[in-house]
């Protein structure tokens, strides 16, 4: 099956400069937890909700370093004014990993409505996003470092059932 | 004991720290008292001030680190205790003026009169948790902070009497974030 492991997508990230991991746990983000959890120069800082991982890599960004927020489009409800009234006026960017539940109405009923609108929510707060698939990984890892490094910007990459190994 | 002479107290004993501000009348009574190219202004993201500073606690171990927060905010964000007590950094002093109310938006009653914050704090893991409601005790209290090892708690207990037309910071959102990412970097 598909090469493109929870592994590969860390080392490309790390490779990349991003150091300072956190977040609130997705099934679907299982084994990139796990393996930030075994990668001997990555730390995971378990956050308790998604804006407080917002404001946490608020903190590390303004530090110097480089943070990566992964969270499950259930918790973009509880970021909405954290990304809009900290990240983007301030220019503060992160590189947010989204799961993706509820995609094409095939899940469980709680992740049917963010499953559908998680696209127009992001779009109508202006946060610039990619779904990510094993074939555009480089890519869209580039647009999200021009995004962060030039413009100042959050970029998220949403992503969707069985794209990585699950743990759980 | 008014919030403004929490300001006027613990402003005279500051150096080099940076200061992460709730968002409202704390952003505004400190900028209008002396501004800070060390100050981060959080006018908006309310509740965020305290996870801010504990990312730069984290990324910046060297320095010490002051989150000036208040009732409300905390109330907002009572997780961030946790992760803060959680994670412990020794460098993080979070200080909350606790004037009982959301001042900034018409002295609205919060419930901090019935929340002990600073056991929520202590029993979170902050390494110290200190409550204060004199004048005279805030220096002792906040120096004795700065010099032990955090985290640490500094609950202080103010009327709510922020003078409403205290101004609003007048750098742009943008110009808070350079000067204060500049003062975080190496020297
Ligand atoms: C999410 C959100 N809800 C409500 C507000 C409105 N608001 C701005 S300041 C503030 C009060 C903050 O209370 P506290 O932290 O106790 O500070 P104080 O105003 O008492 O100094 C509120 C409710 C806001 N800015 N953001
Ligand atoms: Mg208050």
């Amino acid at each position: 099956m598909s090469s493109f492991t929870s592994q590969i997508f860390i080392e490309r990230l790390i490779q990349k400069n991003f150091n300072f991991f956190t977040g609130v746990p997705c099934s679907l983000l299982s084994g990139l937890i796990s393996c930030l959890e075994e990668v001997e120069d990555a730390h995971y800082i378990p956050s308790v909700r998604e804006d407080a991982a917002v404001g946490l890599c608020a903190g590390a960004y303004l530090s110097g370093s480089q943070p990566v927020l992964l969270m499950q489009n259930s918790g973009l409800g509880y970021c909405l004014n954290a990304f809009t009234s900290l990240n983007l006026i301030y220019r503060i960017p992160v590189l947010v990993i989204m799961s993706w539940r509820g995609q094409g109405g095939k899940d469980a009923p709680e992740h049917l409505i963010m499953g559908d609108i998680s696209q127009k929510l992001l779009e109508t707060a202006g946060m610039n996003y990619s779904v990510l698939k094993p074939e555009n990984c480089d890519q869209v890892v580039e647009i999200a470092l021009r995004k962060i490094n030039e413009e100042k910007l959050p970029y998220t990459l949403l992503v969707e059932k069985g794209l990585f190994d699950e743990r759980y | 004991m008014r919030g403004i002479e929490v300001f006027q107290e613990i402003i005279p004993l500051l150096k080099d720290e940076p200061v992460v501000h709730a968002n409202g009348f704390i952003c505004r009574e400190s900028f209008a008292l002396q501004d800070r190219e060390e100050n981060f202004y959080m006018i908006g993201s309310m509740g965020l001030a305290s996870s801010i500073g504990l990312g730069v606690a984290i990324c910046k171990p060297d320095r010490k680190v002051i989150v000036l927060d208040g009732d409300g905010n905390v109330l907002m964000a009572m997780g961030t205790l946790a992760m803060i007590g959680a994670e412990a950094p020794n460098n993080l002093v979070h200080v909350v003026i606790d004037n009982e109310v959301y001042e900034s938006t018409g002295k609205q009653r919060s419930i901090s009169n019935a929340v002990a914050l600073e056991q929520v704090a202590k029993s979170s893991g902050y390494r110290e948790a200190l409550r204060v409601d004199k004048k005279e005790e805030i220096k002792p209290a906040f120096e004795r902070l700065m010099n032990s090892e955090g985290p640490g708690f500094l609950l202080i207990k103010v009327e709510a009497c922020f003078d409403p037309k205290t101004g609003r910071v007048t750098h742009t959102p943008e110009e808070i974030k350079e000067r204060f990412m500049n003062t975080l970097l190496p020297h």
